[in-house]
């Protein structure tokens, strides 16, 4: 039994019947082939392959043994663009060369099992060896030519020889499943009016016959065209002797065979006197046959057969006709089909918005409904570019020359994702209905993205992404977004992506535009078109309903199976040690502030995050050395020291901070702050306590764990701290605006920013040292400060370990940091100026950074009863963090 | 060199693989600082999420995985090598680091094998697909582009083998193919790395039904899939992830009656939900499975995405009820 396979098995027991192989993608044997190959037409070669399929090829033959061209690059080339059409490449592929090297880089290209074509004994056994180990290697079925050293077996007798030889050789030296071998016993013309051929069709028969009985589990194969090579130009006469040849050859055991099927009438419809003529032939069964049959052949000279090929679908009316070629991925007559559309709309335009984007749409709902996959969408994806690329310059004509994009849509796969085969086919399908697109690739940072959309000015943004983690940085991009003031709407795409998930988590942290989950490619089109065109505002409400039902619907069915309850995630909390160790009485309590100049914080900068503003990523100072982007960076380095030391000689930027220690203790999640002097309560900071379930021994943290508690018997302390870099900042930036000069205004933003975070590793360091100096002797190098190797932490509200915003309002109470020092407090609770840094200090040996993950609603229903405000009025504040 | 142990087990019960890796790295909440320290730390990319650096600067974790798999149950374990070729490594530009990678996972997962003296445990070397295939274009607008070539997939795979079977492993772990020529350029690799040494590793090989269209990636039916790689006398064929349990079957049936080796299976925990997370309970999971092993599916069972040591527990306990499938080899 042979078992092939293209993406379907193809299983060839004794009782199947003939295997027909296709034979017309063969530039030995087709002008018409080799000249499309010679003249790179890979479409039309296409075009010749499918037709053998559906002309009932069960296994392609491609041959590319041409002096003319590269026939390996060619081989490569042809097998790469069959492995792309699923409806030619389910059949296996038969590798057809005289030349190993192109048989070698053929297999190269076969995910499936295929053949061979061929090998023999005629340079020997030791090279018939090595080429047979190979092919084993691959797992391709092979073809043996009844050729050895001496040349091509021309009798029975000596087929019989070399195909045992090489049977022998195969099975028991290379040990080649027998089952995997195929004779090629030569198949010779008949009828050339030489005696020494009249034999050659029945000697074919009895070496076949010989073979099945003697040589266990071996096929016989043949290229049957080769027997009525007298008669060429007479079809009707070649398509008899095809048809007898094959009858009696597989009556032999023949089960497999090159023949094209277009090339072949069916054996019972032969006309009775020409089939017994070309039976006398074949069957050498009279000295005058070949005479006969030539005289006969006078008679019939000339009628054609039609092409088998399925072209009924062409009858269709045009609007149909482009739908089957879209889905079924046709290029070969969308020319026509569209030129022929064309002329029955009043614009190009509504080709495309008319049975163009239906096909596309059919296609859509065939691949969501798992009826297409996805080598097939690409392929309708090509056919629709092919129409649009035929309509343009109509569409341009009809715009007076002035061709413009339908619209510009910025498209990337985000961060730390690097899929993009869905991004790639929805660019495509959306290049193809005129849009322009920018995209950006793969692994493309929030920041990168918003930059292109505000520089390129785009209509709108699609973000892609496969791997689960990508959701979460979707999330992210939306709210950079949103951070970033963009109004642009942001279309969602990709495999793990969902309508749910978009509607529950994406569209919440981007208000201020449009955000769209898109199923896949071919809804791309349509959602884009709605997007921006008349309809907009009616489309956008509609979609908004549509979410807020899906948000609501989700919430009151929304499973807390993963997260623990807070009683029992509050028993899992970390039990410290407080004692007079761990809990060091600060040296000064109370507010203080702090005026350092800005030289007296260059030596804490953390320089790394400046460059990744700078889109340049590696850890400084190795960065500068980088092969990539070394000398970029020595570039945006040297400027950056120049500017510094023009912020510091010109005082360009004045620093302000506050830091305060605090009595405290803890209550449950809760810190209890208090005026160190009087004990007076300050201030009552509510911390969320982590509800993921953990692994054995780990803890569910919260901050206020990291704090003694009431029963303590040591007082404990807190900290707390606002720093700012950034006053004055607004005149220098103006400066820059007015003189259009992007660079040093991005520069002096990003280095306020990184003067404002070394202002808080400055400051805590002071805080360590000095003011609460539980670490008096600490001797630090800044990388050990930048790794934060010290004692103690200082998490900011909006980081992973306190989400919550909210919690800047008790640190500024606290320090009255609005009076003291002028820095506010947006609405959403950003600070102004921006480059300022406020947060929590705690000394506690164990204090360290977590992240607070998933949070359950119980629990902000539970802070917000501490808090005492209404569960709708703090709920927003939670919503990233919410299960 | 073909483990008898191994032989015996497989014939005389269905044998338990273990569950995700990725899954239970998850709970770990780890940063960029663990997949860095020791080894990588002025590396200049983010190497955040690139799993199998964690063999070499968290093997701690990586072998409690193994204990916890080991300890529900699992016969085989897998090393945390699903990414170890220079192809994989190359987005993290750690191509260097792909022999320590496979080594060390390959070595401490045999080191926590042998914490267990009860019965034989074995250890298969995870070989991915890459993140490239060499039967699709990545390029819409040139289907006869190829990203990757399978000379370059061969020596990727030459390199991992080689250093896998340096570390100890017993069997190699060809899976989640994709892309039926990307698994053929791996069993081309393990056929010269077997010359090359005069030996011979017991070959799994699992392929990925991405849908219910019951087809590859790259298109290829099951049959057509089992018969492309079946020119290697392998241990098992079989296959894994995108599908749950049940979904998974229909598939399972085909090569139940079609392949002439063992059947193995390690399905999903269900489907991702809309949030991407893998929720199906142990119970749930392993109520399907006993499904395969009343029809004598399967001779190796275990987990993919999502699955934990809960699930591979609920697993074992179902799997030593019933008899492996029977197959002629």
């Amino acid at each position: 039994m042979l078992k092939l396979s293209g993406l379907e098995p193809l299983i060839i027991t004794e009782q199947s019947n003939f295997v027909n192989v296709g034979e017309r993608t063969n530039v030995t044997g087709s002008r018409a082939f080799l000249r499309m190959i010679q003249e790179d037409d890979f479409d039309a070669a296409l075009a010749v392959a499918r037709e053998q399929v559906e002309g009932g090829a069960q296994i392609l033959d491609v041959n590319m043994d041409e002096g003319m061209i590269d026939g390996k690059a060619a081989m490569v080339r042809f097998l790469n663009l069959l492995a792309a059409e699923p409806d030619i490449a389910r059949i296996p592929i038969m590798i057809d060369s005289s030349k190993w090297e192109i048989i070698q880089a053929g297999l190269r290209c076969l995910q499936g099992k295929g053949v061979v074509n061929s090998i023999s004994l005629k340079e020997g056994s030791a090279n018939f060896i090595a080429q047979a180990k190979e092919i084993k290697r691959f797992g391709a079925a092979v073809i043996v030519m009844a050729f050895d050293e001496d040349g091509q077996a021309d009798s029975f007798e000596r087929r019989i020889e070399i195909c045992e030889r090489s049977y022998n050789i195969l099975v028991h030296e290379v040990g080649f499943p027998a089952e995997d071998i195929i004779f090629d016993p030569n198949i010779f013309p008949v009828a050339t009016g030489m005696d020494e051929h009249a034999n050659n069709a029945l000697d074919f028969f009895r070496a076949t016959k010989w073979i099945r009985e003697n040589l266990p589990g071996a096929h016989v194969s043949g290229g049957v065209s080769n027997v009525s090579f007298s008669f060429r130009g007479n079809n009707k006469v070649r398509e008899a002797m095809h048809a007898a040849f094959l009858y009696h050859a597989t009556a032999h055991g023949m089960d497999m065979g090159i023949v094209n099927p277009t090339m072949l009438e069916v054996y019972s419809e032969i006309e009775p006197e020409l089939l017994v003529r070309v039976e006398d032939v074949l069957l050498n069964r009279r000295p005058d046959a070949t005479e006969r049959l030539l005289t006969f052949a006078e008679t019939v000279k000339g009628s054609v057969r039609q092409q088998t090929a399925d072209l009924t679908w062409r009858e269709n009316p045009v609007q149909k006709r482009l739908a089957y070629a879209l889905v079924k991925g046709i290029v070969e007559f969308i020319d026509q089909d569209v030129e022929e559309a064309r002329h029955l709309y009043s614009r190009p335009i509504e080709v495309i918005e008319g049975p163009l984007m239906d096909g596309m749409n059919e296609v859509g709902d065939l691949f969501g409904s798992g009826q297409m996959f996805l080598p097939q969408v690409v392929k309708s994806a090509r056919v629709m570019k092919k129409a649009v690329a035929y309509l343009l310059p109509y569409i341009e004509a009809e715009k007076d020359g002035k061709q413009q994009a339908a619209g510009k849509i910025l498209m990337a796969t985000v961060k730390g994702d690097v899929h993009d085969i869905g991004k790639n086919i929805v660019g495509v399908v959306l290049a193809c209905n005129n849009y322009e697109i920018i995209d950006l690739g793969v692994m493309v940072p929030a920041h990168v993205i918003i930059e292109k959309a505000i520089e390129h000015n785009v209509d709108a943004i699609g973000l892609s992404g496969l791997i689960t983690p990508s959701l979460d940085e979707m999330v992210h991009v939306a709210k950079e977004m949103e951070k970033a003031g963009l109004r642009i709407p942001l279309l969602i795409g990709g495999a793990t992506t969902s309508k749910v998930h978009t509607a529950v988590k994406i569209e919440a942290h981007y208000p201020s535009g449009a955000v769209i989950h898109v199923l896949d490619a071919s809804r791309s089109v349509t959602v884009v078109e709605k997007l921006l065109g008349n309809r907009k505002d009616a489309f956008l409400e509609e979609l908004r309903q549509d979410y807020e039902k899906l948000r609501v619907h989700h919430q009151k069915h929304r499973a807390a199976k993963e997260l623990l309850s807070l009683a029992d995630a509050r028993k899992n909390k970390i039990q410290l040690v407080f004692n007079e160790t761990t809990v060091q009485q600060p040296k000064s309590v109370g507010v203080q502030l702090h005026q350092p100049s800005v030289a007296d914080l260059i030596p804490y900068i953390d320089w790394t995050p400046f460059f990744q503003t700078w889109d340049l990523h590696g850890k400084f100072p190795q960065i500068l050395q980088d092969v990539v982007v070394g000398s970029t960076a020595q570039k945006v380095y040297e400027d950056a020291q120049k500017m510094l030391a023009q912020i510091s000689s010109q005082n360009w930027l004045e620093c302000k901070g506050l830091s305060g220690i605090f009595r405290a203790y803890s209550k449950e999640d809760d810190i209890y702050i208090l005026d160190p002097e009087s004990s007076e309560l300050l201030h009552i900071q509510h911390t969320l306590r982590q509800q993921t379930k953990k692994a054995l021994g780990q803890p569910n943290l919260a901050l206020a764990d990291f704090i003694a508690p009431q029963s303590s018997s040591v007082t404990d302390y807190i900290g707390a701290f606002v720093v700012c870099a950034g006053f004055g900042i607004e005149a220098q930036l103006q400066k820059f605006e007015n003189e259009h000069n992007d660079y040093d205004s991005i520069m002096l933003k990003a280095l306020a920013d990184r003067l404002a975070e070394a202002f808080a590793e400055y400051l805590h360091e002071r805080v360590r040292k000095k003011i609460w100096a539980y670490s008096p002797k600490e001797q630090l190098a800044n990388e050990d400060l930048i790794t934060e190797s010290y004692r103690g932490i200082r998490p900011a509200p909006g980081y992973p370990a306190c989400p919550d915003h909210q919690e800047k309002l008790g640190i500024f109470k606290l320090l009255d940091a609005r009076n003291a020092i002028g820095v506010e407090l947006t609405e959403s609770l950003a600070m102004y100026p921006t480059a300022a840094v406020s947060g929590w200090y705690f000394a506690h040996p164990d204090a360290k950074y977590f992240g607070l993950g998933k949070i359950t609603e119980e629990q902000v229903a539970d802070v917000a009863q501490r808090k005492g405000v209404a569960l709708e009025d703090i709920e927003r504040w939670y919503s990233s963090v919410l299960h | 060199m073909i483990n008898s142990d191994l032989v015996s087990a497989i014939n005389q019960r269905v044998l338990v693989l273990d569950g995700a890796m990725g899954t239970m790295i998850q709970r770990y909440q780890l940063e960029e600082f663990d997949f860095r320290e020791g080894a990588f730390e002025n590396h200049p990319d983010s190497l955040k999420g690139n799993n199998d650096l964690l063999s070499i600067t968290r093997p701690e974790i990586i072998k409690e995985i193994h204990r916890a798999y080991l300890k529900a149950g699992a016969d085989i374990i897998e090393t945390n090598t699903f990414s170890g070729t220079t192809i994989a490594q190359a987005d993290y530009h750690l191509e260097d680091a792909v022999y320590q990678i496979n080594f060390q996972s390959a070595k401490i997962a045999k080191e926590v094998a042998a914490e267990f003296t009860d019965r034989p445990r074995f250890v298969a070397g995870s070989i991915g697909p890459t993140n490239r295939t060499a039967s699709i274009s990545p390029d819409v607008n040139d289907p006869g582009f190829r990203a990757v070539t399978f000379d370059d997939l061969v020596a990727a795979y030459h390199q991992q083998i080689g250093a896998l079977i340096d570390g100890g492993v017993d069997i190699l772990l060809i899976e989640t193919v994709f892309d039926t020529l990307n698994a053929k350029a791996a069993l081309y690799a393990c056929d010269l790395v077997f010359e090359e040494r005069g030996i011979k590793l017991p070959i799994m090989v699992s392929g990925t039904i991405t849908d219910q269209s019951g087809r590859t990636l790259t298109g290829q039916t099951t049959e057509a899939f089992l018969i492309s790689l079946s020119h290697m006398p392998l241990l098992s064929i079989g296959l894994n992830c995108a599908l749950g349990a049940s979904m998974m079957r229909p598939y399972l049936q085909v090569l139940n009656e079609k392949a002439t080796f063992a059947v193995s299976a390690h399905p999903n925990a269900g489907l991702p939900n809309e949030f991407g997370q893998y929720d199906e309970s142990p119970a749930a999971m392993a109520a399907q499975i006993e499904q395969y092993l009343k029809e004598g599916l399967v001779n190796v069972i275990g987990g993919c995405c999502g699955t934990t040591p809960e699930h591979i527990a609920a697993i074992a306990e179902v799997a030593a009820k019933y008899s492996p499938r029977k197959w002629t080899h």
